[in-house]
This record gives C-alpha cells, sequence and structure tokens, in this order.
C-alpha cells in the first residue's frame, strides 16, 4: 500500500512540474496553443489534487508520519499557497487563437513566477522533510 | 527499503534534491516538446514545433545533466554505484536508452530549426518521428518513476 501511494504522490508531483514549465513557457514568451493550454490546466489540477491527496493519506497510513508533524504542516501551506498563485498565473494565461505569444500582465507573471516558487519551496520540504 | 526511504540521514537530501529537480525539468520539458508537437500534428504550425525543439535544447539537455548528475551523486552516498538491485537496474537502463533517445530528437530538431530559420518550413516527418521517440521516452519515464518509488528487487 506504501508503494502505491508514494508512487501516485509522486507521479502527481510530476504532473504538477510538467505544468508549470508548460506554463513558464507561456510566461517566457512562447506560443500559446488551446490544445497545450488545456493539458497544462489538466497537468496542474490533477497533479495539486493528487499531491494532496495521496500525500494526506501517505501521512495517515504510516506510523512514521502523524499529519500535524511541523514539515508536513509546511507543506501542507505551501501547497495551498502554490495553488492560490496558479489560480492566479492561469486565469491570465488564455490563448488568443493563432498559436501566438501572450501578451501578460505584469501581475500574471508575478504570480506565475510566485507559483514556481512556491512549487520548488515544496520540494525542498518534501524531500529535506525538516524535524522528521 | 521502505523504512530507509522514511528515515533518510539529511547529508543525503541535496544529492537527492538535484537528483529529482533535474528529473522534474527533464520530464516538463519532454512533455512540453510533446505537447506541442501534436498540437501541431494537424496545423503543421511553425510556431509550436520550434518551441517543441527549444523545449528538448533548453529544457531536457539541461534538465538530463542535471538529473544524471544528481543519479550518480546520490547512489555514490547510498553506495549503490556498482548495485544489482532491479531499480538501479532500471533506472540506469532506462536513463541511457533515454539519452540516445534525445540526442536522436536533438538532431532531427536541430536540422529542422535550422531549415526554418534559413525560411524554410519545418520537416512534417522529422516532427512526427520526434513526436513518437518524445512519448515512448515519457512513458519509459513513467516506469523508472515507478521503479524508484516501488524499488523492486
Amino acid at each position: 500500500m506504501y508503494h502505491a501511494l508514494l508512487f501516485f504522490h509522486v507521479l502527481s508531483a510530476f504532473f504538477l512540474a510538467a505544468g508549470i514549465v508548460i506554463y513558464s513557457s507561456f510566461a517566457l514568451g512562447g506560443p500559446v496553443n488551446r490544445t497545450t493550454r488545456l493539458i497544462a490546466e489538466i497537468l496542474w489540477g490533477v497533479g495539486g489534487l493528487g499531491t494532496l491527496v495521496f500525500g494526506i493519506w501517505l501521512a495517515l497510513n504510516r506510523p512514521e508520519y502523524e499529519i500535524y508533524d511541523g514539515w508536513i504542516i509546511a507543506a501542507l501551506v505551501l501547497w495551498f499557497l502554490a495553488t492560490g498563485s496558479g489560480a492566479r498565473a492561469s486565469r491570465g494565461m488564455r490563448p488568443v487563437g493563432d498559436d501566438s505569444a501572450l501578451a501578460i500582465d505584469r501581475r500574471t507573471a508575478i504570480a506565475h513566477w510566485m507559483r514556481v516558487f512556491w512549487f520548488l519551496a515544496l520540494l525542498v520540504v518534501m524531500v529535506w522533510k525538516p524535524g522528521a | 527499503m521502505s523504512a530507509i526511504a522514511l528515515i533518510r540521514p539529511h547529508d543525503w537530501t541535496i544529492p537527492l534534491l538535484v537528483h529529482i529537480f533535474g528529473a522534474m525539468l527533464l520530464v516538463g520539458a519532454l512533455t512540453l516538446a510533446a505537447v506541442s508537437l501534436i498540437a501541431a500534428w494537424r496545423s503543421g504550425s511553425a510556431r509550436l514545433i520550434r518551441l517543441a525543439y527549444m523545449s528538448l535544447f533548453y529544457g531536457a539537455l539541461p534538465g538530463y545533466i542535471v538529473f544524471r548528475v544528481g543519479a550518480e551523486w546520490i547512489a555514490s552516498k547510498e553506495h549503490l554505484s556498482d548495485s544489482n538491485l532491479a531499480w538501479i537496474g532500471i533506472g540506469y537502463g532506462v536513463s541511457d536508452v533515454g539519452f540516445l533517445l534525445l540526442i536522436i530528437s536533438l538532431v532531427a530538431g536541430g536540422i529542422s530549426v535550422r531549415r526554418m530559420n534559413r525560411g524554410g518550413e519545418p520537416s512534417q516527418i522529422a516532427a512526427r518521428i520526434v513526436t513518437g521517440l518524445v512519448s515512448l521516452v515519457l512513458v519509459a519515464y513513467l516506469v523508472a518513476v515507478w521503479a524508484m518509488t516501488t524499488k523492486p528487487t
């Protein structure tokens, strides 16, 4: 059970990373297409939900972890910050229909790069597990 | 092995972070390339094809280098460099074959980008071959993620 949960948790994190890379290409001036935008949104959504659900399940499944451990609470806070920034960034990145680059406003760009920052911080906390 | 994964020495943190960060950049860049090429399959959009090749060169290649350096670093920390464990074998096997397919994709992409830079149309045949190769590599990395997390012996 532990290995299956860990696999789906890590796989979800890879979905999140793939979504972030695609959104970063939009933020850096790459072409935005309806299909690529849709897949980025699906990867971000499924990855976000998967990391949360399987992460909490893992914490409940293992006697070594408690849901109120400091690093798990820190990870949950970072997850919510990344999701909040991501929602704001995603709203500002919509395709115009001809595969051209988007004119992204400053707030959307900041929200996107904050999402990247929170995700990297989340990755550090999950690997380091401070206090565990 | 589960207990080792749960109670990991803190001096393994940085090499593991380097390994995972590289793997995420690699998989993310490969996904961007695959998605862009699939989106360009019917339209033949030169912009999307160029984005896919740029993603392979500026994302997947550096990601692979970081991921592989991290892999060697963490393997040496865990004294697993010469291990016969199945999950280590799967990891190295997928990594080596993946690198070969990435290089083939980069060469095909590079020729196509050069053609576009000279004002020509992107090669649709090259784009479709690279779509197949990149998709294959992504499936292989999915197997590698399974092996790294479940650690079959």
